[in-house]
């Protein structure tokens, strides 16, 4: 059992920093998922953890010990690495034994505890191979089996999955997620694709320019995003965006061409006059005819997705998405009405890109 | 796969033949008079030759001389290859970790693959001379401990690591070049299983090494054979009493100084011979335990 955390952390390559102070706790037996585009720090930040990277400033611990001047192994960190980092020159067996090996732990048992894991995730019959004459996917299981040999505390994973194909992946998804229910490590896992984040954590860490921008459960974060940047990451298809003025009398958002959009009259109240973005999921925006909506849009054209059609239209000089189920009949060039719900508005600040929500008191740049 | 081809063939044989022209003149034309010289008499001021079948190669194996050339040419082939290739991969391993000024340091081992033989047996001739500098030191505290003019054994030494110094360059740019080919995540992952830097060396970095360990051994044991010229005529002239006569540098004294241009030729075939025998033996059985990845 281990609790990871991580105070104020910071790292600088030269002059340049690239992580700003990050804090974040990691519960015992947790799978916390650090999600962010490439460049965000969060590689960095999972190194650190791992002992690979120095850390610059601030503090990491584990289970209660500092960390910061520990040596990778004495963390009781495994890592799973993006492109497996298998020992090419070893079979298999001496792979996943290898930390063992060195450890000192007698052959005959190293034998038995290789076998037994090699069994778990489906390798018994790969354990004389050499890695080179092993498939992607099997690739992938001798460096999990590896990490879980070790028997280690927390679990750490670098984008594991990105080398894998679509269906390869959703099935590894699976079995990571399977085997951290058994063996009730810690994990942390950085990725890029939101698809593994939301499917696989107990909460999910949005990083951003190397800061967290958001921490919670998956749902919290798709349904109260903290800002337009985990708004616009977060979800598939992406949120729409537009710009306008929170208007508390008519309870709605005016947009700059005079086109109005309801919002809740307590979160209008609570930010009147306060310059917004707001941000529409495309599953919350509902097709109707023209003229019976919140605006009118130019249909462009349609994305089928089998269950569903991503529609896109034109507003202005803004593309809007909208996914539908019920696939309505549109024709190029045509207007349709955008209907949308007032409680299904994310309201951000334009300055800060923070979220806005009715409990919090407008203070920054009212226009009055 | 697809390959590019010239439709004209003129223009192909054009393109390549300076590279031809050049092989033949100066690689297989000598060789093949060589061939020729080895199984005739040559008369030492020219003006004909007969022909004497394997008269050359009878005399030169009959020759005690010629057999301890070939002995110590064995013992300077392994010890001056055995000196480079630890001395290159120590440091390739240094400069590899990474330390400060590593670049600079980088740089500067590789000229001494620049300087010519002879210039560096010069050099090694003045730093291991018994009567002046270090060595002088040395005598002075252990009377006449060095001398390599009249000890054999010091003045292959000598040699061997005046040899050593200039191939350690050379091995030091391909282990360096091994060394930085193996993904950093090797290693990463060697230290989350808890192996130390010795033991990452040991297991990882070292087996992964293989492939390069291999082409620079049979560069450095071929090179040991036929580039040692240099480094002996100016440090040893293959003295003292012979201690030093390596093959290529008794072909030389037997020619050019003895005029049996015969003799030579055939000591030369040999010599050929040798070396590919030896490369031979090294594919065949070193590469066989080459893990390439």
């Amino acid at each position: 059992m281990a609790h990871i955390t991580i105070q104020d952390v910071r790292k600088s390559y030269a002059k340049t920093e690239v992580v700003h102070g990050v804090s974040l706790e990691v519960q015992s037996g947790e799978f916390v998922v650090i999600l962010g585009p490439s460049g965000c720090g969060k590689s960095t930040l999972l190194r650190m953890i791992a002992g690979l990277e120095s850390i610059s400033g601030g503090q990491i611990t584990i289970a209660g010990k500092v960390v910061n001047d520990l040596e990778p192994h004495e963390r009781g960190c495994a890592m799973v690495f993006q492109n497996y980092a298998l020992y090419p020159h070893m079979t298999v067996g001496d792979n996943i034994g290898y930390g063992l090996k060195v450890a000192g732990l007698p052959r005959a048992e190293r034998t038995a505890k290789v076998a037994a894991v090699a069994a778990s995730v489906g390798l018994t019959e790969f354990l004389d191979r050499r890695p080179g004459q092993l498939s992607g996917g099997q690739r992938q299981r001798v460096a999990m089996a590896r990490a879980i040999v070790r028997e280690p505390a927390v679990f750490l994973f670098d984008e594991p999955l990105s080398n894998l194909d679509a269906k390869l992946r959703v099935q590894m998804r699976h079995e990571i997620r399977r085997i951290h229910n058994q063996i009730s490590a810690t994990s942390v896992f950085v990725t890029h694709d939101q698809a593994e984040g939301m499917t696989l954590a107990d909460r999910l860490v949005v990083m951003n320019k190397g800061v967290i921008e958001q921490v919670g459960t998956p749902e919290e974060i798709y349904h109260a995003p903290a800002s337009v940047y985990v708004g616009g990451f977060i979800g598939s298809p992406a949120m729409n965006f537009m710009g306008g003025m929170v208007a508390p009398k008519q309870a709605c958002v005016a947009l700059e061409n005079g086109c109005r959009i309801a919002i809740p009259q307590a979160l209008a109240a609570a930010h009147a006059g306060h310059l917004v973005q707001i941000g529409l999921r495309p599953e919350a925006l509902n097709l109707v005819p023209a003229g019976m909506g919140a605006f009118d849009a130019t249909f462009d054209f349609f994305e089928e997705l089998g269950p569903a059609r991503l529609y896109h239209f034109r507003f202005e000089d803004l593309m809007i998405a909208v996914l539908s189920s019920d696939k309505p009949p549109v024709q190029v060039g045509q207007p349709m009405g955008l209907k949308i719900a007032p409680e299904a508005v994310h309201l951000f600040s334009a300055d800060t890109g923070k979220r806005l929500e009715a409990s919090q008191k407008a203070t920054e740049s009212v226009l009055v | 796969m697809r390959r590019a081809y010239f439709k004209n063939n003129w223009v192909a044989a054009l393109m390549v033949a300076p590279q031809l022209i050049i092989v033949f003149t100066f690689f297989y034309f000598p060789t093949s008079q060589a061939l020729y010289w080895a199984f005739t008499l040559e008369q030492p001021w020219g003006g004909g030759n007969t022909w004497v079948g394997f008269d050359n190669f009878a005399a030169i194996l009959g020759d005690a001389y010629y057999w301890d050339s070939i002995w110590v040419s064995i013992v300077y082939a392994i010890g001056s290859t055995a000196l480079a290739v630890i001395m290159a991969l120590t440091l390739a391993i240094f400069a590899d970790r990474q330390l400060a000024g590593y670049k600079l340091y980088r740089v500067g081992m590789i000229w001494p693959y620049a300087i010519a033989a002879p210039a560096v047996g010069l050099a090694f001739r003045f730093i291991f001379t018994p009567g002046a500098g270090l060595m002088m030191f040395i005598n002075q505290m252990f009377p006449d401990l060095w001398n390599p003019v009249d000890n054999g054994t010091q003045a292959m030494g000598m040699v061997i690591v005046a040899g050593a110094w200039k191939q350690v360059a050379y091995n030091f740019i391909f282990f360096l070049a091994g060394l930085q080919s193996i993904p950093r995540s090797l290693i990463e992952a060697g230290a989350m299983d808890g192996a130390r830097v010795l033991r990452r060396m040991r297991d990882i970095q070292l087996p992964l090494l293989a492939p390069t360990f291999f082409f620079v051994l049979v560069i450095n044991i071929t090179d040991s054979f036929t580039d040692s010229f240099g480094i002996v005529d100016t440090m040893t002239a293959g003295g003292p009493s012979r201690a030093t006569d390596l093959m290529v540098y008794k072909i030389f004294n037997d020619g050019f100084q003895g005029l049996d241009y015969s003799g030579a030729a055939a000591q030369s075939i040999i010599l050929m011979l040798l070396v590919i025998a030896l490369t031979f033996v090294q594919f065949r059985y070193i590469e066989r335990k080459v893990h390439y990845t």
